[in-house]
């Protein structure tokens, strides 16, 4: 008697398979022990909040926002780009990359899986950070309202306390940290974009940080090529190239503007995320373009 | 794979093309919500220096700012005036946005930087440290105006410039535009509409259009008949020789 195994269609694409692929990407990058970066942030966060304590409480709570969006701004950036980078290399010194593909896994899937695995890290490591900042942001607004309980006249105190609590938190922090992830998740797509052609980790980071830099600069670019009629060819070809090639980076560059008081409208806000999106799908098939013909 | 990669840079171009409307239109869209405010030319970059400016260009324009803040602070507190101005003059480029730093901008000059040149132990000359004196309020004026400039829909500066009209200046008819400006703004605090009108009773030739406001004001209530209010309204009434029958009641105060 000869048993026979049930015929099963493989499909031609599975979320189950970019699950698998995205989960252990995730866990391979806790294992790196890449969360120690939280601690830096932490001693960041309390050191500055510290600092500040001789200022307003306006000044204070304006400043600590300031450095606390900015360090996880930096952090999921630096994240994104380090933890990107490194991920094809460490497949192929590890082997696991073969492994992988030797089984009927599309390299779309693969890849797909891989960028998911790294936007889960940054999920992961920008909520512990939201996390500390809302813990420090709250012990300073109860020591906010302490100092006002105990320097106002029982009059005031209630205006006093609703000052200090109208200068903590607030709605807009939302969309600040939905930007920061954005702009990380789509310097973590291009990353896996120059990965899939570069040959070295290093190459692939260094080129990150340059496209980073002319990001912040393309919308002067673009703005001295349409509008200015007296530069040579030369010119206006290279300032075409840049605003052609590289993401406009200053989109994402909301954070600094909302949290002194700047009210970005829904609509608006869903454009910039749209951008964002169109940009992180538009580097990840570029990047499945050229590695479906790497040779492996 | 050389091959795909020059395919790979025409689809980008292709696509930057094709997004090139959109960007733009987004950016407009952004300026005219009062983002991307910053001006990051030369001159900013030679008082922050090279690292400065690049991290401001990359984004992080708020922790660059905050960090001369603090040494806005620090100056201030050496009362080293000039490097508090430069200080705040880079600080205000990079957060235009940030009513605080203009507020604190034109606090350090019109008052602290003021008072101290007024009190200038290295300049006998009473009539030079009087000029100083005025010079730095009008630094401050200045702060105060870019800031509006700015941030024309907030009413925190317009606030604080006719203050610093009234108090320094003593020039009322300003005070009282400032004040009026920031009346009509919302969130406005509520005695901007009664200084605005406390104001324009000091400005010559405006007599009777503030007794028609501070008359407004009267007739709204109790909780607007203030006693500055009843002293100005009394005032302007006897001033303006208003007819005993058409005169509002004010209890008897001195008048101002």
């Amino acid at each position: 008697m000869t048993a026979t195994l049930p015929a099963t269609r493989h499909q031609f694409f599975s979320l189950a398979r970019v699950g698998a692929i995205a989960s252990n990407t995730l866990l391979e990058l806790v294992r790196l022990k890449v969360f120690y970066f939280l601690l830096i942030f932490a001693l960041l966060l309390i050191g500055s909040s510290a600092f500040f304590a001789k200022l307003s409480f306006q000044e204070q709570f304006q400043m600590l926002k300031n450095f606390a969006l900015g360090a996880m701004s930096i952090f999921t950036w630096l994240l994104a780009v380090l933890a990107t980078a490194m991920m094809l290399p460490k497949d192929i010194e590890d082997r696991t990359l073969y492994t992988i593909l030797a089984k009927p896994v599309p390299r779309f899937e693969y890849l797909l899986g891989k960028l998911l695995g790294v936007l889960a890290l940054l999920f992961v490591a920008l909520s512990f950070m939201c996390v500390m900042f809302v813990i420090v942001l709250y012990a300073r607004e109860q020591s906010g309202i302490a100092d006002a309980v105990r320097e106002n006249p029982p009059a005031q105190v209630a205006a006093a306390i609703e000052q200090v609590k109208a200068a903590t938190f607030t709605t807009s922090l939302i969309p600040c940290i939905v930007v920061i992830y954005l702009k990380a998740a789509l310097c973590a797509a291009l990353t896996l974009l120059l990965s899939t052609f570069a040959t070295s980790s290093i190459f692939t980071i260094m080129v990150a940080v340059v496209v980073y830099l002319i990001g912040h600069v393309q919308p002067i670019a673009r703005e001295y090529w349409l509008a200015s009629a007296s530069v040579g060819a030369p010119t206006k070809i290279f300032l075409a190239l840049i605003s052609l090639v590289f993401p406009d980076l200053t989109a994402f560059d909301l954070v600094d503007d909302i949290l002194v008081g700047n009210i970005i409208a829904f609509g608006l806000f869903m454009k910039t995320v749209a951008l964002g999106v169109t940009y992180i799908a538009v580097y990840f098939l570029a990047g499945y373009f050229m590695f479906s013909a790497k040779e492996l | 794979m050389r091959r795909r990669l020059v395919m790979v840079c025409v689809a980008l171009l292709g696509f930057g093309a094709a997004k090139l409307p959109f960007e733009r239109g987004l950016e407009a869209q952004h300026r005219a919500a009062f983002f991307h405010g910053a001006r990051l030319d030369l001159s900013l970059w030679e008082r922050i220096g090279q690292m400065g400016f690049l991290a401001a260009l990359s984004g992080f324009r708020a922790v660059v700012a905050d960090g001369l803040y603090i040494d806005a602070h620090v100056a201030w507190e050496h009362t080293e005036w000039g490097r508090v101005k430069l200080d705040f003059d880079a600080v205000t480029a990079l957060q235009p946005r940030c009513v605080l730093f203009w507020d604190q901008a034109a606090w350090h000059m019109a008052y602290n930087a003021s008072a101290a040149a007024l009190l200038n132990p290295k300049q006998p000359r009473e009539a030079l440290r009087i000029k100083a004196q005025r010079e730095y309020w009008k630094l401050g004026e200045d702060y105060l105006l870019r800031g509006i400039a700015n941030n024309p829909e907030r009413p925190l500066l317009y606030d604080r410039l006719g203050f610093l009209y009234r108090e320094k200046f003593q020039d009322h008819c300003k005070a009282a535009r400032a004040y009026a400006e920031c009346a009509r703004l919302p969130k406005a605090p509520q005695y901007a509409h009664r200084f605005h009108a406390y104001e324009l009773a000091q400005c010559p030739g405006h007599e009777r259009e503030a007794y028609e406001l501070l008359r407004s004001l009267y007739r709204r209530g109790e909780d607007e008949r203030l006693p500055t209010l009843l002293r100005w309204l009394d005032y302007l009434q006897e001033k303006l020789s208003i007819p005993p029958d058409q005169r509002d009641y004010i209890p008897p105060r001195a008048t101002p």
